[in-house]
């Protein structure tokens, strides 16, 4: 039989540092608060130690990491490029490393003050990827404005309109409100509010757009059979997947026979390949919102509706709680904290575990994505 | 042009793009071409992704397109494109290969602001022609209206 990735491991313990639009500590610090709170939570001395995963965005590195934190011997350690769509390939990477016995306790985390620190598009100094002598001359400066561009002909073709978005921004606002942790938590949005915004790149507006955050996360992975002695209940790696299309462009996908369909439908073909479940057996969702419209064009990709259906899903208060499929449920990248989607991974740890400050019943299933849009990854998680 | 438009960002051209550019600089607009299968292919790359081949040749455009979607940038803004926000960025599908969609501005004429189109105009399948412009010691395209 060949080897396999499905349940072969867990993640047992998560770990948070604050979230504000400033905080006073480094980005090495939270980190390391962030890492360790997550040792902590799952009973696991950090001298037992030996994987790590980030992303090529952190700027803090495994050496300063594990030295800080009293790491034991590390074996396995590896970063995933293309900013939040490595968020669930570093939970893959180290499901890989340990189901093949190169490691036995891994750490994944993501640590950024993007907050106070500085707008990535506003460095001129630096050529960005190939693709930046094509568009940012023009004034495709940020990716609001990358996004912006599908958006714009996903209304254009589908009939998509900004109450759609909306509904996508309140929903997380909703779970925002419940979560004492989340910069918006006592900050209501309406839809007034939505509509009367100032534009940033349009068709996009100001809450189409995810917050600018300071913080930390983290989480641990040990084989299933570990899992199983350790404190908390466990939350199986049930199936992982990275995606890069073929003849992907990036944020600017612009080059290709169908820039609506983008790195979640390749992701997706083999999360589900993979999976004993499909997308109508998800109970919750944590999908990869640094912008509304990404949302939609995701519930498309993992198959949770049909090619241009994904607006129309959003009525009804289907991402609500109650709803066909709630998402987000601690607020998301828009409303709880945007680091690089590490947040979305631990909330779905949180709702297996039956802890969110929304929880779903019985919650058992959930799907979590990396950012759509960018040469991305999923994982789906199950109790 | 005058000062502000100078300060916009100029390309900075990578090996594989640079043809593209000296091109622009000639007032005519080639997209890079296999030698070998004929496909067009954008952004310019080493090889063609069809069928392998590393000859290529830059195949002259008519200059003619559609409008595939747009944008229109409100601040914050890099200070040279804050001073004329909003403005309108376009994506040009050409005639020739739709599926190639070139980032541009739509603009009344080569010379003028990026925010000298009335956004009412702007639309979705709206027929566009290119024409360079001089910023920065570099000819750059920009779009206008086919008929304005």
């Amino acid at each position: 039989m060949a080897a396999t990735l499905k349940d072969a491991t867990a993640i047992v313990g998560i770990g948070q540092t604050a979230f504000a639009r400033q905080l006073a500590a480094g980005e090495k610090e939270l980190a390391c608060r962030a890492i360790l709170a997550a040792l902590a939570d799952a009973g696991i001395a950090p001298a037992e130690v030996d994987a790590f995963a980030s992303y090529t965005m952190e700027e803090t590195d495994e050496v300063e990491v594990a030295k800080s934190i009293g790491a034991g011997d590390v074996t396995f350690f590896s970063k995933v490029g293309y900013g939040g769509g490595g968020s669930c390939a570093t939970v893959g990477h180290l499901a890989a490393a340990i189901a093949t016995g190169q490691a036995s306790v891994g750490v994944a985390w993501r640590s950024r003050k993007r907050g106070s620190g500085p707008r990535p598009w506003k460095n001129t100094t630096v050529q960005l990827p190939t693709p930046g002598q094509w568009t940012r001359p023009f004034g495709l400066l940020r990716p609001a404005d990358e996004i912006g561009m599908l958006a714009r002909r996903y209304m254009h073709e589908y009939g998509a309109t900004r109450d759609h978005l909306f509904n996508v921004a309140m929903a997380c606002r909703n779970r925002a409100n419940e979560n004492p942790a989340a910069m918006m938590y006592e900050r209501p949005l309406t839809r007034e509010m939505y509509m009367t915004s100032r534009m940033i790149s349009e068709p996009l507006c100001l809450f189409d757009n995810c917050l600018e955050t300071d913080g930390a996360l983290a989480c641990v992975i040990v084989s299933a059979e570990r899992a199983r002695d350790c404190r908390q209940r466990p939350v199986y790696v049930h199936s992982v997947a990275q995606g890069l299309p073929s003849q992907h462009h990036g944020m600017v996908n612009y080059w290709n026979d169908d820039p609506l369909s983008g790195p979640a439908w390749t992701a997706a073909r083999h999360l589900w390949k993979q999976a004993d479940f499909g997308p109508e057996d998800v109970d919750v969702a944590q999908i990869y919102d640094a912008f509304t419209p990404l949302i939609p064009l995701s519930l498309e990709g993992y198959g949770f509706c049909g090619r241009g259906e994904g607006a129309a899903f959003t009525e009804g208060g289907a991402l609500e709680m109650g709803g066909r499929l709630p998402i987000n449920t601690g607020g998301g990248g828009l409303s709880e904290a945007y680091v690089h989607g590490f947040n979305l991974i631990n909330e779905g740890v949180k709702q297996l575990r039956g802890i969110s400050t929304a929880q779903v019943p019985d919650a058992a299933t959930c799907l979590v994505t990396a950012g759509e849009g960018v040469p991305t990854s999923a994982i789906l998680l199950r109790s | 042009m005058t000062a502000p438009a100078e300060s916009l960002l100029l390309p900075v051209p990578d090996e594989d793009g640079a043809p593209f550019w000296e091109y622009a600089a000639r007032g005519e607009l080639r997209i890079q071409t296999c030698a070998d299968c004929g496909r067009l292919r954008f952004p310019p790359r080493p090889c063609c992704p069809h069928c392998g081949s590393f000859a290529s040749e830059w195949r002259l455009m008519s200059g003619r397109g559609r409008i595939w979607s747009y944008v229109r940038p409100h601040p914050p803004l890099l200070p040279a494109y804050a001073a004329h926000a909003p403005y309108n960025v376009i994506l040009v599908e050409l005639v020739e290969e739709p599926l190639i969609r070139l980032a541009g501005n739509l603009v009344t004429s080569a010379d003028a602001p990026l925010d000298s189109v009335d956004p009412a105009r702007l639309r979705i399948g709206a027929r566009v022609q290119v024409v360079f412009t001089e910023t920065g010691g570099m000819s750059v395209p920009r779009w206008v209206l086919e008929r304005p």
